[in-house]
């Protein structure tokens, strides 16, 4: 027979500072250990939804990056006459020439320079990617020094507000919209017109590269094997979703490498507090597992009982943390990307996994810390047990 | 002297429990004093960099080149006495994980700028006078075992194509912060082929280092420099070295904040195990505490048992755990120069972790120590004497 776990919560409840405590120690590590997770998590969707299954990137041959890649008017025209690409409402293929360039722009808050992209885009581009909507003022329009930010610059950069002007490349740019890209890293970006950066940059007619709407995803390998062994052309060809999941490997890795290894440290420090409770909660408790064991129960329900009142602690702890790590999902930080060198803004992201993943680490750590102390439980002897004051 | 003595036995009464307090109180003073150590070690970069040099880069951004020619114009600025060109070459080792700084200097002006990189007379000769020579660090060259005269190839990914190299020199740093992870090798090695290639590419310079007469001379050279090329077709930004590494690390600022924040998380988590261990304790020994009062020992005494056993064992915790942070810093130190020198090029304590650590400890016995105390002290005998176990 087992013994009730409203056994076990009566005797957390007695102590309540002490399971307070533990549970606080405790969530305090789920906290950390889910925001890290959470944290890598927001970049790599950050930048993974900037891709778009359908769509292909295509850069110079060995450039992991748009930074150093570079795709001649000639050799884009080439790629723009390719029958696999689809056509858009207006008649022409969905394929677009983008220059990607890294400016210096200082921050409102404290003036502090910081890297922005400006990515040179054609009408097409947004078609391409749907998800891109301006939400305040209006697209550019051609041929002029008209810019659209996207919505996490234009607060935080000097002159990225609709209607304001920046200075890039010798040339005055005016503001005449924002955009949304539902979350993704394209808005973080400055976009205007391919042409006039080109001419303003002085890249002499060089793409950075090359992006394509399939009519049908499926032409993928065949395409990529045409355009890689094609010899007027040296390139790589990715689908999108894989080039910006690239993008995201570094600095992500370098987050959930440095995170765990300080919560798997942290958690040391969160198992001794758990060690520490329930071995006390075993010693004051000899004459009452003496009392339990002479009334019937066996070892085995002894041991699974001090489980189950360590577990608890745990669980609860790691309810503590994943409710106040969910309260993250509200911030927004930004860092560098060093895959393109420039400021990219990202949220916590929480998920399914990363909730479930928290949860077993919490109970883990229960499960470690009360280990001990449940076998020192089991094994008393019923008489001692009960002569103890 | 009495009371020291009760003090060290009621501390180590509860052998395990205190044990494990310690313990755990080690395991976060270690995890405090490694996260502070990255950041020193991050920071380090900033202290080598020289205030007698200037980095003139484009004012776009770092990504954007400047013309040759840019050069002799600031040769011509009284004050200035050296200048050199240089880029990041950025290539690929092997394969991608074989990460180290690659840089193009016109080398005959880069090692009188450059002294802190020790190189012997012959070898400074060989490596002038060889087209497709290269100096490395040592701490580089240990890394792969690369001995003078080894030649090795790097495929550029910015620089298209295959690029031999071979080791002329092997520099040691003049200073303990001195960079010796890095390989720097001719400017005109790359800029001779690019002539060939793709001229389009050819003259150009990432960044021009600047060297001064003296050091009265900087705010004024940085001026005029930028002012000689303001609205040219190469606008420039010139700073320090010291401010010119600054902006890097502030790309990463909010990795580096987090981490600061983690290392405080990590008290909060031991102040809770230490808060717990303690209230547990006076619990135990309210029935003692009234005895002693019974006898005539003041509310003063039974706060300075409490006190003073917090103390001993946060700082038996916190002396373990320095002990161990010095051995694992040494260790773990000597990896990191060697195998990722160009992130940690030197990996030591400094003694404001040192005394932080061991201030944090302290800090966290007295606050444990608090709640516990005021129990004791405002309990009724009576009651004290009543409580059992």
């Amino acid at each position: 027979m087992k013994i009730p776990i409203t056994y076990n919560l009566r005797n957390l409840m007695t102590r309540k500072l002490t399971t307070f405590l533990t549970v606080l120690g405790v969530g305090l590590v789920v906290f950390v250990f889910a925001a890290v997770l959470m944290l890598a998590e927001g970049f790599r969707k950050t930048l993974v939804s900037s891709g778009d299954p359908d769509n292909v990137i295509i850069l110079r041959k060995g450039a992991n990056a748009e930074l150093n890649s570079g795709v001649s008017r000639t050799q884009a025209n080439i790629i723009k006459a390719l029958s696999e690409a689809a056509v858009g409402d207006d008649g022409k293929p969905m394929v677009t020439g983008e220059t990607f360039t890294v400016n210096n722009l200082p921050k409102r808050i404290d003036n502090q320079p910081s890297n922005v992209v400006v990515r040179g885009v054609s009408p097409e581009s947004l078609i391409l990617r749907d998800r891109v909507k301006i939400v305040e003022g209006r697209i550019w329009r051609p041929g002029t020094s008209e810019i659209i930010t996207g919505k996490s610059i234009a607060g935080k950069f000097i002159g990225c507000g609709l209607g304001e002007t920046i200075k890039m490349g010798g040339r005055e740019w005016t503001v005449v919209g924002v955009f949304d890209a539902a979350g993704s890293s394209f808005q973080s970006e400055i976009w205007g017109d391919a042409e006039q950066f080109m001419d303003a940059f002085r890249r002499s007619s060089v793409f950075s590269s090359v992006t394509m709407k399939l009519d049908d995803p499926s032409v993928f390998p065949a395409l990529k094997e045409k355009l890689e062994s094609d010899p007027r052309l040296t390139v790589d060809v990715k689908r999108e979703i894989e080039f910006y999941e690239e993008q995201s490997k570094g600095l992500g890795l370098f987050i959930k490498i440095l995170g765990i290894t300080i919560t798997v440290i942290f958690s040391f420090g969160a198992m001794a507090g758990a060690v520490i409770t329930m071995y006390s909660s075993v010693a004051s408790r000899s004459a009452e597992i003496g009392t339990l064991r002479a009334i019937g129960f066996r070892r085995k329900n002894i041991l699974a009982s001090f489980l189950i009142e360590c577990l608890l602690i745990s669980l609860f702890g790691g309810i503590i943390g994943l409710f106040f790590a969910s309260f993250l999902q509200f911030i927004n930080i930004s860092t560098t990307n060093w895959a393109t060198f420039s400021e990219v803004v990202f949220g916590f992201d929480i998920n399914g996994g990363i909730v479930l993943g928290s949860m077993l680490f919490s109970l883990t750590m229960g499960l470690i810390g009360g280990f001990a102390p449940a076998i020192r439980a089991s094994r008393m002897q019923v008489v001692d047990a009960l002569r103890a004051s | 002297m009495k009371i020291l003595k009760i003090v060290f036995k009621n501390a180590f009464r509860h052998k395990l429990r205190s044990l494990l307090t310690a313990t755990g109180i080690a395991i976060a003073i270690i995890a405090f004093g490694l996260l502070r150590t990255v950041i020193d070690a991050y920071y380090i970069g900033i202290e080598a960099s020289s205030d007698t040099r200037l980095i003139t880069s484009n004012a776009v951004s770092l990504t954007f080149f400047l013309p040759i020619s840019c050069k002799n114009k600031i040769e011509q600025i009284e004050g200035v006495s050296k200048v050199c060109q240089s880029f990041w070459f950025g290539g690929t080792y092997i394969d991608q994980k074989n990460f180290f700084a690659q840089f193009a200097v016109e080398a005959e002006s880069f090692v009188e700028l450059y002294p802190e990189f020790v190189l012997q007379e012959d070898q400074k000769k060989n490596f002038l006078q060889e087209r497709n020579s290269c100096i490395v660090g040592r701490k580089l060259a240990n890394k792969y075992g690369w001995e003078e005269g080894d030649t090795f190839r790097i495929v550029g990914t910015i620089w298209p194509g295959d690029w031999d190299f071979v080791i002329r020199g092997i520099y040691d740093g003049r200073d303990k912060a001195t960079d010796e992870s890095s390989m720097y090798f001719h400017w005109s090695y790359i800029d001779e082929r690019m002539e060939q290639t793709s001229p389009g590419r050819a003259g150009r310079a990432g960044w021009f280092y600047v060297g001064l007469n003296s050091r009265d001379d900087i705010v004024r050279v940085s001026e005029e420099i930028d002012a000689m090329f303001k609205n040219s077709m190469a606008e420039t930004k010139t700073e320090t070295e010291k401010e010119f590494q600054q902006s890097f690390i502030s790309m990463v600022g909010t990795v580096i904040n987090a981490v600061r924040i983690i290392s405080i998380v990590v008290i909060a988590i031991i102040l809770l195990v230490l808060a717990n261990t303690m209230i547990m304790t006076a619990r135990e020994r309210i029935g003692e505490y009234a005895v002693l009062k019974t006898l005539g020992f003041k509310p003063s005494h039974i706060s300075s048992l409490i006190f003073g056993e917090s103390l001993t064992i946060a700082l038996f915790g916190g002396l373990l755990g320095l002990g161990l942070t010095l051995i694992i810093v040494k260790r773990f130190g000597a990896f990191l120069e060697n195998n990722m020198g160009g992130f940690f090029p030197i990996f030591e304590i400094s003694n404001t972790t040192l005394s932080l650590a061991i201030l944090a400890a302290l800090a966290v016995g007295l606050i444990a120590a608090i709640f516990p105390t005021i129990t004791a002290v405002k309990m009724k005998i009576s009651d004290g004497l009543r409580q059992i176990g």
